[in-house]
């Protein structure tokens, strides 16, 4: 009976111990930082570099989420997900935001209990052939063997897209991500078709990658973006508008180096967007200079691009879909007012 | 008369190099195409081999360099090494995991002599772990504090390992002794604990850890990840200690029960005095190569995303900069694995001849 009763009590205390039902945003603020799910290892998305140091698009959507609540873009901890986790790990609060390179579905969105921010990178299945086949369209590969890793929807896409064009292919199947490449480059198959994203990866590595040209058709949508919970909209909102003002930023033209002077900008528009007119912050229940912080810290969308994936880096990524929509791509923000 | 024995030497043939080859090599037709065909496949592959890992391997330059050298590109190893031994950790601090497992292979390395163990050792563990713990960990004066989620690399693997191993093994002795008790609802717990364990893989035990578990804790806790997937490491090695220990004691002759009973011991006498002395030398060889499948199994948690030192060297190879150099890592981390599990199938095998009692 006494073992019974010392039994209740300490599943009462138990209990009691337990922190209430709070919101996102004021645990994230009451531990004092930021636990963002990333991948780990991709590269130019989310991998350490060899001091350990994160770097990637994705690592830097989750350092902006940072900077836009604490001010300070390092109060961030990263914990890196496989496929399988990465769901149960949001579900289970052991990570406030993911940003693993996760497409937004239905199914997602509805059974999973998820949402989906903003889009911060439009990627899409393709095709890599070597330049010397002459080969110009997607549309001119029939009977081509083709390089693909199994089990992924990037095989299915790839015999949907051959079937509904009339075309045979031979898959070549391999597991290993590095043997793919390998395949590829030894001349074992005609075509390596993945993520347009993973084939800059692959090109990078080739021994000359001016000899391989990614296709232009783009076979599947895969648009990429950050995850919360469902069911707590005030921290939707700040994840949601935290990449809105990353691509805000570039269109007005603000970035990492003219932040400062652009504080003292006439223009309205900007001057509600940095915090100089109050309003914006408060209505998220952040600090006026969130997007101030943003830009400081981490710079804006086209910077983030540049530095991660861009040109000058070894993914040598144009823009394409993920252009401003002045530019012809699709990344578009609502107004700030 | 006197005749000294003239000295005959043997035959140049059976002596000296030329006799061991006969003797050894090629005593027989068959053993003699044996060596022969060994000599080829030698012949055929190490020259090659040794131009490909020494003569023409770059040791700590550039990638670009190697991608254009033929040999092996042990740069990959070089350049990186420091995010392949200590993972995530501060690069600032890396000399405390270094000093950790430094000092944590010297204490290994200490008490391989049984001579040398006392109670000094005893509490020279208890100091050295702690302080090991306190390297790790910081958050005193002086050492600033490091979550365990940015420990990484080869700490994390021996960390796995020697806890996983030193907890698993009483663990596994317990539930032997309780899957051989009297006692009907201790027996039942133990045979149900350890067939359950042995019938799954421990990948899936890990997924239950890593991804199952934290659904059902009640909302804002959260246990590390390195915590659930050592209790995982524990609770599965341990199953499997439980049954060799088992048949270690079923070897036990009746006699040796009886004979504990009637100079009037109890249970725990029994066992710690006369039992288990016994028993656990006889299972020697196969507890080792548990323990050595326990210490390679460590590294399925790459599949968890932990960064033991396997994830941090596969992670550097997912680099542009780095990607294709993956027969040097792999041949770098066949080397690092191979000196743990021969250094304990060597131990055991000393431990078990020294603790023979045989006289033959």
């Amino acid at each position: 009976m006494k073992r019974i009763r010392i039994f209740v009590v300490l599943l009462a205390v138990l209990a009691l111990a337990l922190p209430a039902n709070a919101g996102t945003l004021d645990e994230v603020k009451a531990r004092g930082y930021l636990i963002a799910g990333v991948n780990g290892s991709v590269f130019g998305f989310s991998m350490p570099d060899e001091k350990g140091v994160w770097k990637g698009l994705d690592v830097d959507t989750a350092r902006a989420i940072a900077a836009a609540v604490f001010g300070d873009a390092n109060k961030i901890k990263f914990v890196p997900l496989t496929a399988v986790q990465r769901l149960p790990a949001l579900q289970s609060k052991e990570i406030d935001v993911l940003c693993r390179n996760t497409t937004q579905t239905l199914t997602r969105e509805t059974t999973n209990g998820l949402n989906f921010v903003h889009v911060n990178f439009y990627d899409g299945q393709g095709f890599m052939v070597p330049k010397k086949l002459g080969v110009k369209s997607a549309k001119e590969l029939d009977g081509a063997t083709v390089c693909v890793l199994p089990g992924t929807t990037t095989e299915l896409n790839a015999a949907d897209f051959f079937r509904k064009n009339n075309m045979q292919w031979k898959p070549v199947v391999i597991e290993q991500a590095a043997e793919l490449n390998k395949a590829f480059f030894a001349g074992r198959c005609d075509v390596l078709t993945s993520d347009v994203s993973q084939l800059a990866g692959h090109r990078a590595v080739a021994p000359d990658p001016n000899e391989y040209v990614i296709l232009p058709e783009v076979i599947s949508k895969e648009p990429l973006a950050p995850v919360v919970r469902h069911g707590d909209d005030q921290w939707y909102d700040i994840v949601n508008w935290t990449v809105m003002a990353l691509i805000q930023a570039e269109e007005f033209g603000i970035t990492s180096q003219n932040v400062d002077e652009m504080l003292k900008s006439n223009d309205p528009e900007i001057q509600r967007f940095l915090g100089v007119t109050p309003g914006m912050g408060a209505a998220l229940g952040l600090d006026e200079k969130w997007a101030y912080n943003i830009i400081k810290q981490v710079g804006n969308y086209g910077e983030i691009f540049e530095r991660n994936v861009g040109p000058n880096t070894p993914l040598a990524m144009e823009r394409g879909l993920n252009a401003l929509w002045t530019q012809g791509g699709l990344m578009y923000a609502a107004p700030f007012r | 008369m006197s005749e000294h024995a003239e000295v005959v030497k043997p035959p140049v043939t059976s002596i000296g190099v030329v006799g061991w080859l006969r003797q050894n090599l090629f005593n027989t037709p068959l053993n003699s195409l044996l060596t022969l065909a060994t000599l080829y496949f030698l012949w055929t592959v190490l020259p090659p081999f040794v131009r490909w890992a020494f003569l023409d391997a770059s040791w700590f330059t550039p990638s670009q360099v190697c991608r254009d050298g033929a040999g092996a590109c042990w740069s990959v190893i070089t350049q990186n090494i420091r995010f392949i031994l200590f993972g995530f950790y501060p690069y600032d601090q890396q000399w405390r995991p270094m000093t950790a497992v430094v000092l944590l292979l010297g204490l290994l390395f200490y008490s391989r002599d049984r001579k040398n163990w006392s109670k000094w050792l005893g509490y020279a563990w208890v100091v050295g772990l702690a302080s090991m713990g306190v390297l790790m960990a910081g958050g005193v004066p002086g050492l600033p504090a490091v979550e365990s989620t940015k420990w990484g690399g080869l700490p994390l693997t021996l960390l796995l390992s020697v806890f996983g191993l030193t907890a698993a093994y009483p663990l596994g002795v317990i539930l032997a002794l309780g899957r051989q008790s009297k006692m009907p609802a201790v027996k039942v717990l133990c045979v149900v604990y350890i067939e359950m364990i042995r019938g799954v893989p421990l990948i899936s035990l890990l997924f239950m850890g890593s991804i199952i578990f934290p659904l059902f804790l009640p909302e804002g806790i959260t246990i590390n990840k390195i915590l659930r997937a050592q209790v995982a490491i524990i609770l599965f090695t341990a199953a499997y200690i439980a049954e060799v220990v088992r048949g270690g004691l079923q070897a036990i002759p009746r006699g040796q029960y009886e004979a504990a009973e009637s100079l009037g011991l109890n249970y725990y006498l029994t066992m710690r005095l006369v039992i288990l002395p016994q028993a656990l030398k006889i299972v020697i060889p196969p507890t080792v190569s548990i323990l050595i499948s326990a210490f390679k199994d460590t590294s399925l948690v790459v599949i968890i995303a932990l960064y033991d030192v396997l994830k941090t060297s596969q992670t550097v190879l997912s680099n542009p900069e780095w990607m294709g150099f993956s027969r040097e890592v792999y041949i770098f981390l066949a080397i690092l694995y191979f000196l743990g599990c021969f250094s304990m199938s060597h131990y055991s095998r000393k431990l078990e001849m020294e603790l023979s009692t045989d006289n033959h």
